[in-house]
């Protein structure tokens, strides 16, 4: 009935991230904590996938999730829009070390970027950071007056996404702000591993409030 | 208005909020431009974008209350309003780019006599750069107040003739509110609309900027 694989034993985070091969990369949504699939997260540290470039929206906060994977050693470059928060201190420590690269990207670049990933759009002209250093060396070009600069996709690997529950069929619906990158993020990998709070039977969904419909999500594990 | 104090944070804050239109849809980013939320006219029906997907915003949430997946720019927890709506963030940054947002009020390192705006990164080569939505929200909104002290901590001035710090945006700012005058930033350069326990003749000693004298003051 779907292609959506359901991963429901104990073990199911493990065995949905499994296959993540070195030198992947890796969109994990989440603003901060909300929305961060923390255990889809453990699972891959767990697993061991090293040499990664992982894209979010910040770079890690506390010891857990992100900054857990950051602190094993596993992440090889982050695209992100904020890494420094109160509590990165992870990412701080290897940033200053120059054991993490950093490509840092302006919020809304760095969403319609996975965007136009899982759009088919080869690229776009955007007025972000016209002017700016973080548009440095990119293409330039006036429209009507205005002066846009050349942004390109960024596609995933895998895409790690918190969602709030799933039916049967793979449909994904968000909860409060929690629902940030990941609905983005779903159409911009090749594959698309979910993890839910809950999981209902088909039909359970109102079709009219999906937010990521199925056809964009590979494997849900129920948390 | 001419006061002889200069402008606490909260009075700059009750300032801005004054200058926001009824029915206006506002983003106030992070830190101190945030305190603008709490003097704004509940019956003046100003909408408050989260750039994390939500229109509508409430207050910070209670104590004991907090609700992790409901969190700010600032990513503490917040409140929604009774028609609030929820967005994922392509959307939510679509909203910015598209100039739908009427205000955002952002807290700036430097301002140039342009209104270029300096707010990301202070360019020190240990500092580790972030940059979030403020390049977005700063080329996006229909109109940009940014909200800080007219001077830094060693005296210098930050209403600039141009920015030394790298730029979030170029000739994007079009208001300044500081403790000691709102300055207006449009084609015929920088004019004083407010002053608070400072004149215009002093501000004008004390800033490089060329300053034009406000038609209704000081």
């Amino acid at each position: 009935m779907t292609k959506t694989r359901f991963y429901d034993s104990d073990t199911g985070a493990d065995e949905a991230v499994a296959d993540v091969a070195d030198g992947s990369t890796v969109l994990i949504g989440g603003f901060g904590l909300a929305g961060m699939p923390i255990e889809l997260i453990d699972a891959l540290i767990r697993q061991g996938a090293s040499g990664l470039t992982v894209v979010n929206n910040n770079a890690g906060n506390g010891d857990t999730g992100l900054a857990a994977l950051l602190a094993k050693g596993r992440v090889r470059k982050v695209i992100c829009s904020f890494p420094r928060q109160k509590d990165s201190w992870v990412f701080d420590g290897l940033y200053r070390e120059g054991k993490v690269e950093l490509e840092l990207v302006p919020q809304g670049n760095l969403a319609e970027r996975m965007r136009a990933a899982g759009a088919g759009i080869g690229a776009f002209f955007c007025p972000t950071g016209v002017g700016t250093p973080l548009a440095e060396g990119k293409e330039t070009r006036e429209i009507d007056g205005r002066t846009y600069v050349l942004e390109y996709p960024i596609r995933g690997d895998v895409a790690l996404v918190g969602a709030h529950r799933a039916d049967r069929m793979g449909n994904l619906v968000y909860r409060k702000t929690a629902r940030n990158f990941g609905p983005v993020m779903a159409t911009a990998a090749t594959t698309v591993i979910a993890q839910v709070r809950e999981v209902v039977d088909v039909g359970g969904l109102d079709p009219e409030a999906v937010v990521t419909p199925s056809i964009y999500v590979d494997r849900v594990v129920a948390v | 208005m001419t006061l002889s104090t200069p402008l606490t944070k909260q009075e700059m804050a009750a300032l801005v909020a004054r200058d926001i239109e009824p029915g206006s849809f506002v983003n106030l980013g992070i830190g101190q431009p945030t305190m603008v939320a709490d003097f704004l006219d509940p019956a003046a029906g100003v909408v408050l974008h989260t750039e994390n997907g939500m229109l509508n915003m409430g207050p910070a949430a209670p104590e004991g209350e907090e609700d992790w997946d409901l969190t700010n720019a600032g990513k503490e927890p917040v409140t929604e309003l009774p028609g609030a709506a929820y967005f994922h963030h392509a959307d939510s940054f679509a909203m910015m780019r598209g100039g739908h947002l009427d205000v955002c009020v952002l807290g700036a390192f430097q301002v140039s006599a342009a209104g270029d705006l300096a707010n990301w990164h202070t360019g020190a080569v240990d500092a580790i750069p972030a940059v979030g939505g403020a390049m977005d929200l700063a080329i996006g909104a229909k109109s940009v107040f940014v909200m800080m002290s007219l001077f830094a901590k060693d005296g210098t001035p930050k209403l600039v003739p141009s920015c030394s710090y790298p730029l979030t945006g170029v000739g994007c700012v079009d208001r300044v509110y500081t403790e000691h005058a709102v300055f207006e930033i449009g084609p015929e350069g920088v004019v004083v609309r407010e002053t608070f326990g400072t004149s215009y003749d002093e501000l004008a000693e004390r800033l490089e900027v060329p300053l034009i004298r406000g038609a209704s003051g000081p």
